[in-house]
């Protein structure tokens, strides 16, 4: 147990940390994910065949590639890309992006893509005498998208955006190249320094159960809430 | 123009919440925290070791602020080249194979490298001078590395990635080997003491290190060794002037901040620091 | 970007991909076999029995991948007793780790998927075959079990893409599948970028492939025929 005290002579404190900064990436994540989600899937739907190739692109190859290989070529390329932008603006200088913004846009790229095959679905899956009838009522286009059609999409697509957390949270584990210090990477530190990998390792395995099972419940409690009337 | 296009390009960086965007003041050194006594992490979550302290004491002949951060041995190179920080000191040996990518300041410390075994193994008692040069290996050392050769066969040997002693052991000069490498040396370990390796390389002191720490019969065996593929000595991973040309404000900057490196690695050769420091932390003077 | 070493690293990692889909293959067999055994024991009404095939699924699912690997790999090495049994002819070996890691959550994901097909087989096709006069033991091997692979093939589907990306953190305990053997020439190229390209494009191919052949067998297997 002295294994995790906290203070300078055991893990405790380190993983504490460790366990907060995997929570911040995971939901920094998952929103910037939301926000690929809300250009990508459009962008499906749309009617043009280039805009689907540009979504369809996105989607494919995201979820198609090992999650490690997308993080390293963005943590390598990410960079390198944002200079080469720069360099043409006239801007030569280093420009810092810090290792969480990193971490969680590498992982937020990966999620987006799980988010944006869960809203195309969902939004597939609206019967279209929905869109019909909120015409009929002469709603404007602002209340017909928000008050008939993101709730029922966010009711359909809730369940399936849970996994996509669950797939969020888990990824949050591969991004150690970044230098983040997540569960993961400290557990991998203090199995390496005490020597005592299993030790590290299950309670690592622990604290991501723990963060999954609350997860979970907070997720059934808003299914409940957007079922209401159905 | 020019001027308009830089605001527009601030506007978009502080959009995309960048961070700090001139962080030239300071000079940003890399270590990777898993190759004790080198550097390492303590339960403090602290990086320490010989090139911590070592780095902080050439930022104090050098004159500027620093910051240590830490880095995975694999990303190394290509994460000096893309500016995420500006020089490394994490035990890396100037080979002519780094240097055709990065530039080196002169070695600050010798790096001996060794293979080690689990007491009770067959390679002990090896029959080999103490130590070999590669660089023009004389006939004792010819024949240490048939011995070596004749030890290996039909065991499998564990070291770093991307080190070294990897080059060492594919170089063909002990024939050939069943390899297998790992990411940190700390998992070679790890694995020498579970008895998947039946024999590991790596520096002679992180062996040392991991045997005092872990309480565990690890043993040194065979030579020490030195030149060759081994390299010149661990000095300061730099950029190449070249990668920005040599006359951007960005080369110069990497130019001056070699010869910043060379004469603090003078300054602190001179006042004793490099020495008293290997001792401190490798138990002999392993400066150079 | 390099060109050169973007066509000198395809016969490199060619053959590792091989690696990769040998323990794809491998891990997809054995995780089959132990999904379809807790699928059935969480369909048995007995609550002990039921729980503990809920805990394995749940266990598997709620932690990642590469926490899983590293215990079986790094951990359980680190037990002496292990070693000194015939376990540790198996745990010394990497190659026996990933697939024990990779089978072992695998398996979880394909029980999850298996039961939920079980459970929406309907029970009027159960009847029928009662009704013929077929015993409980035919009507299950026979039946429900053709019906619930087919109703889980797009399913199925996903999770052997995600094994297959999954394969990747056998790189993580030195085995040289397709990321390892990336990450090896990244070490002497020292170039990130290009390798992962190539590396990422063959990976993207193997998705296809497996992609397509789910999409045929689900329609050589759709009810309609």
């Amino acid at each position: 147990m002295e294994l995790l005290a906290f203070g300078d002579t055991g893990w405790g404190d380190e993983l504490f940390y460790a366990t907060l900064m995997t929570i911040a990436v995971s939901i920094t994540a998952m929103l910037i994910g939301f926000l690929f989600a809300l250009i990508f899937t459009p962008l499906k739907l749309s009617k043009y065949k280039i805009f689907n190739f540009i979504g369809n692109f996105y989607t494919t190859v995201i979820r198609g590639v090992p999650e490690l290989l997308v993080i390293y070529l963005f943590f390598f390329g990410g960079s390198g890309a944002i200079m080469f932008v720069a360099s043409m603006f006239g801007y030569y200088e280093y420009i810092e992006i810090n290792a969480f913004i990193t971490g969680s846009l590498a992982i937020g790229i990966i999620s987006g893509a799980y988010s944006t095959e869960v809203f195309r679905g969902a939004v597939q899956s609206i019967d279209k005498g929905q869109f019909e009838a909120a015409k009929v009522l002469g709603l404007s286009k602002f209340t017909q998208f928000y008050k008939i059609i993101l709730p029922q999409v966010l009711r359909i697509a809730i369940p399936n955006l849970s996994n996509v957390w669950q797939i969020t949270l888990k990824d949050t584990s591969l991004i150690s190249v970044t230098g983040l210090v997540e569960i993961m990477r400290q557990s991998y530190i203090a199995a390496g320094s005490t020597r005592d990998p299993l030790f590290f390792y299950s309670f690592a395995a622990v604290l991501y159960l723990i963060l999954t099972f609350l997860s979970m419940k907070l997720i059934n409690r808003l299914e409940i809430r957007y079922s209401r009337g159905f | 123009m020019n001027k308009l296009k830089r605001t527009i390009f601030s506007v978009l960086a502080s959009l995309l919440i960048i961070g700090s965007v001139n962080a030239n003041d300071k000079i940003k050194i890399a270590t990777e925290g898993a190759y004790p006594p080198w550097n390492s992490k303590n339960e403090a979550g602290k990086l320490i070791g010989f090139e911590v302290e070592l780095a902080w004491s050439l930022c104090r002949y050098i004159g500027r602020q620093c910051e240590i951060v830490e880095q995975d041995w694999d990303g190394m190179i290509p994460a000096l080249q893309l500016r995420k920080y500006d020089a490394i000191m994490a035990g890396m040996s100037i080979t002519d194979e780094r240097k055709k990518v990065i530039t080196f300041s002169q070695g600050y410390a010798d790096e001996v490298a060794s293979l080690a075994v689990m007491k009770g193994s067959d390679l002990e008692g090896m029959e080999t001078p103490a130590g070999i040069n590669l660089t023009k290996p004389d006939s004792a050392a010819k024949k240490a590395l048939k011995t070596i050769e004749a030890g290996l066969a039909g065991k499998t040997v564990c070291t770093q990635t991307g080190t070294i002693h990897q080059n060492f052991l594919e170089s063909g000069d002990v024939g050939k080997i069943n390899l297998r490498t790992y990411k940190t040396q700390d998992e070679v370990n790890l694995d020498l003491e579970a008895g998947r390796c039946d024999v590991a390389l790596a520096a002679a002191v992180a062996f040392v290190d991991y045997a005092e720490k872990s309480g565990k019969p690890v043993v040194l065996v065979g030579p020490t060794f030195s030149g060759g593929a081994f390299g010149n000595g661990v000095g300061v991973g730099l950029r190449q002037a070249a990668q920005m040309g040599e006359n951007t404000t960005l080369g110069k900057r990497d130019a001056e901040l070699l010869r910043a490196f060379n004469k603090a690695i003078d300054q602190a050769r001179k006042d004793g620091v490099i020495s008293r420091l290997a001792i401190k932390w490798f138990g002999f003077d392993a400066s150079m | 970007m390099d060109l050169e070493l973007i066509l000198n690293s395809l016969p490199k990692l060619l053959p590792a991909a091989l690696v990769t889909l040998k323990l794809l293959i491998s891990s997809l067999i054995i995780g089959l076999i132990i999904g379809l055994g807790f699928a059935i024991l969480r369909l048995n009404k007995n609550i002990f029995i039921n729980k503990f095939a809920y805990g394995y699924s749940y266990l598997f699912r709620g932690t990642p991948l590469l926490v899983q690997i590293f215990i079986i790999y790094y951990g359980l090495a680190q037990i002496e007793y292990l070693r000194s049994t015939f376990l540790w002819a198996i745990i010394k070996e990497p190659y026996w780790c990933a697939i024990i890691a990779f089978s072992l959550n695998t398996g979880a994901y394909t029980s999850e998927i298996l039961r939920s097909a079980f459970q929406t087989i309907k029970v009027g096709v159960i009847e029928a075959g009662k009704s013929l006069g077929i015993s409980n033991k035919i009507i299950f091997y026979k039946i429900q079990i053709p019906i619930a692979i087919r109703q889980s093939l797009p399913a199925y589907g996903n999770e052997i893409i995600l094994m297959l990306k999954g394969t990747s953190l056998a790189s993580t305990v030195t085995l040289m599948d397709l990321t390892g053997v990336a990450k090896y020439i990244i070490s002497t190229t020292f170039k990130p970028i290009e390798v992962f390209i190539v590396a990422g494009s063959i990976y993207l191919f193997m998705t296809f492939c497996i992609h397509n052949l789910i999409k045929f067998l689900e329609k050589k297997y759709s009810f309609s025929n």
